[in-house]
């Protein structure tokens, strides 16, 4: 297919798009978006405001506006209940998954896009057919393989669980954006010199970027959230992540709500964070990947 | 162009180049580290589930234990109301969930994808609870449905409701309050893979459409609906098959309480092997719930004509 060819529909079409006065769909009425955003959002934003009022009030205040602010609560989660610790826990757990989701994903990835071998389409089989096998109701024997591997009590059981989890969708995610980047560039490439392996990283690897970012993202804040796997591995308090210790604050046998609030402000800031940055990748990744994957 | 676009964009997969660098081999190798972590950490512990439901299996009655045949199976289909409970509340959890979910979802999906001024700050804030655990969404609306200084006691002021219900303990309220905390960190999931798929309906389609004057539903009817139709059908499903699974919201959130009012199969699985350590016959249930799963999703695709039709 040459590149004239490929212009050629663009070129038929008019260059003035014809406007009949009305609206294009996506030019609907203001208030047919504004009203119904605006509900949905109170919906989505006074949970957010409600946690942050019980974390910044003092106890036992009824104030709708967290004034007089308070820091008592952060102080005291942070360093009596240990979250210091979990939230260090919860980073290791998290980048160690990220690191490990998106390194093995991209191997697999690649051979899926690129490569026709034997076992491939059973392979794809067991990736889909992983998505209905429930990591909950595995931990029994996932518990007697770590044991057995001596690494309960050990972060690297949580990070390898989270790890084979993510991995089936970052797979198919990935093999999606593969297929996205032109493979005459790769030959154009080793033309040029360039081994396989370089040739995928001088010319596929930054194509990715985004498509990475938003499959690294997405391994990192289901680590830093998922919570059966470090319940069940890590029976050391030390050892805990921080869904963990907010579970440990909800079934406390007098709930402190100052204190659970707080917690649940440094649960969510990094993901909220990551989140905010990776938003518009995500939907490009997406869309570039699942849906053709 | 489309076309061409997608010609161009999946080349054949090539054929081993003579003389290159490339062994045979390098797609295994590739696949190898994958495939190892999936088959020691996902296959294997499948098939040890299903060794164990013709077990009976339970550490702290070792002097029971031993091959037990299909008792486990008997058991849960003839002697186990609690599983037939569980069973029933999983399927209209999951039926509810995915069903609001997917009507919200797509709304939500619609409006954010139009322009209009602000647009990405009100994307990232109303998909923010996307990225929150189903532990803190617990925490969160244990927060809101407190009795004593939640968001209850204010719309009891407001006349809703009644002063000092807790929502959560309450079996006629349980169910609805459970369901709105996880459509708050649920729909804007939905919306993202929805508004992903949005983003590549070919524009032409609308104004070809616009020219032909079919009115703005028509268009949703005719253009969006079918191009959407693989992508709701498969994130319907996932998503399914993900809130059956999912045990993080519920078990912490209501514990599966009250009264046995909110235990879903799975965990009522997870209290009957960690709890009551009866591994057996946990497992039996694990396979039963498997099995349920995999006919639904069958049926499902079957039903819903996956990948049938369309004009992508």
């Amino acid at each position: 297919m040459t590149v004239a060819e490929r212009s050629a529909p663009v070129a038929d079409e008019p260059p003035q798009r014809p406007r009949k006065g009305r609206r294009a769909w996506d030019e609907a009425p203001r208030w047919q978006i504004y009203l119904p955003l605006g509900i949905y959002l109170v919906f989505t934003l006074v949970p957010f405001y409600w946690i942050l009022l019980f974390a910044l009030r003092p106890t036992g205040s009824t104030s709708l506006v967290p004034w007089p602010m308070t820091f008592e609560h952060f102080d005291k989660v942070w360093n009596d209940r240990s979250f210091g610790t979990y939230f260090e826990n919860s980073v290791y757990v998290g980048l160690a998954t990220l690191f490990m989701t998106t390194l093995v994903a991209l191997a697999g990835g690649y051979a899926l896009a690129r490569f026709d071998f034997r076992i491939k389409r059973a392979f794809m089989l067991a990736l889909l057919c992983s998505q209905f096998v429930p990591g909950a109701l595995l931990l029994v024997p996932l518990f007697q393989i770590f044991a057995e591997l001596q690494m309960i009590n050990s972060l690297g059981s949580v990070i390898i669980a989270e790890t084979v989890f993510q991995l089936p969708l970052s797979m198919i995610l990935i093999s999606g954006f593969i297929r996205n980047v032109p493979y005459t560039l790769e030959e154009a490439a080793w033309v040029d010199g360039c081994n396989r392996f370089t040739g995928f990283r001088v010319v596929v690897l930054p194509l990715l970027r985004p498509g990475l970012i938003a499959v690294g993202s997405f391994a990192f804040v289901h680590s830093w959230n998922h919570f059966l796997f470090a319940l069940m591995f890590l029976s050391n308090q030390e050892k805990q992540t921080i869904p963990v210790g907010l579970n440990s604050l909800m079934s406390a046998d007098s709930v402190d709500l100052g204190a659970l609030a707080a917690g649940g402000i440094i649960a969510a800031v990094p993901v909220v964070i990551v989140f905010a940055f990776i938003q518009k990748w995500l939907i490009t990744g997406f869309s570039a990947g699942a849906v053709k994957g | 162009m489309a076309q061409a676009a997608a010609v161009a964009k999946q080349p054949a997969p090539p054929r081993r180049r003579r003389g290159s660098a490339t062994p045979r081999r390098l797609p295994y190798l590739l696949i190898a580290p994958a495939g190892l972590l999936m088959l020691g950490f996902i296959a294997y512990p499948v098939l040890s589930v299903f060794y164990y439901s013709l077990q009976n299996y339970n550490p702290t009655k070792p002097w029971r234990n031993g091959y037990a045949g299909f008792d486990n199976f008997t058991r849960i289909f003839t002697e186990d109301p609690q599983f037939w409970d569980t069973l029933i509340f999983s399927a209209k959890w999951v039926v509810v969930e995915v069903g609001l979910q997917l009507l919200f979802g797509l709304a939500l999906a619609l409006i954010v994808n139009q322009t209009f001024v602000g647009r990405s700050l009100g994307r990232a804030m109303v998909f923010s609870p996307w990225a929150v655990s189903g532990v803190l969404t617990s925490a969160i609306w244990v927060l809101l449905y407190n009795s004593q200084t939640g968001i209850t006691r204010y719309l009891a002021d407001m006349g809703i409701g009644e002063y000092g219900t807790s929502w959560l303990s309450d079996t006629s309220t349980v169910f609805p309050a459970a369901v709105v905390a996880d459509l708050w960190r649920g729909v804007p999931f939905f919306a993202i893979l929805i508004l992903a798929d949005l983003q590549s309906v070919s524009k032409d389609l609308y104004e070809a459409a616009e020219v032909d004057g079919a009115s703005r539903l028509r268009q949703f009817l005719h253009i969006t609906l079918p191009h959407l139709k693989d992508a709701i059908i498969l994130s319907t499903l996932l998503r399914a098959v993900w809130e059956f699974n999912n045990v993080d919201l519920l078990y912490t959130l209501t514990g599966g309480g009250p009264a046995g009012e909110t235990t879903t199969l799975p965990l009522y699985i997870a209290n009957t092997s960690v709890d009551a350590h009866n591994f057996g016959y946990a497992s039996a249930l694990t396979t039963v719930a498997f099995v349920i799963l995999l006919f639904c999703s069958m049926v499902y695709l079957r039903l819903s004509k996956f990948g049938v039709g369309g004009d992508k």
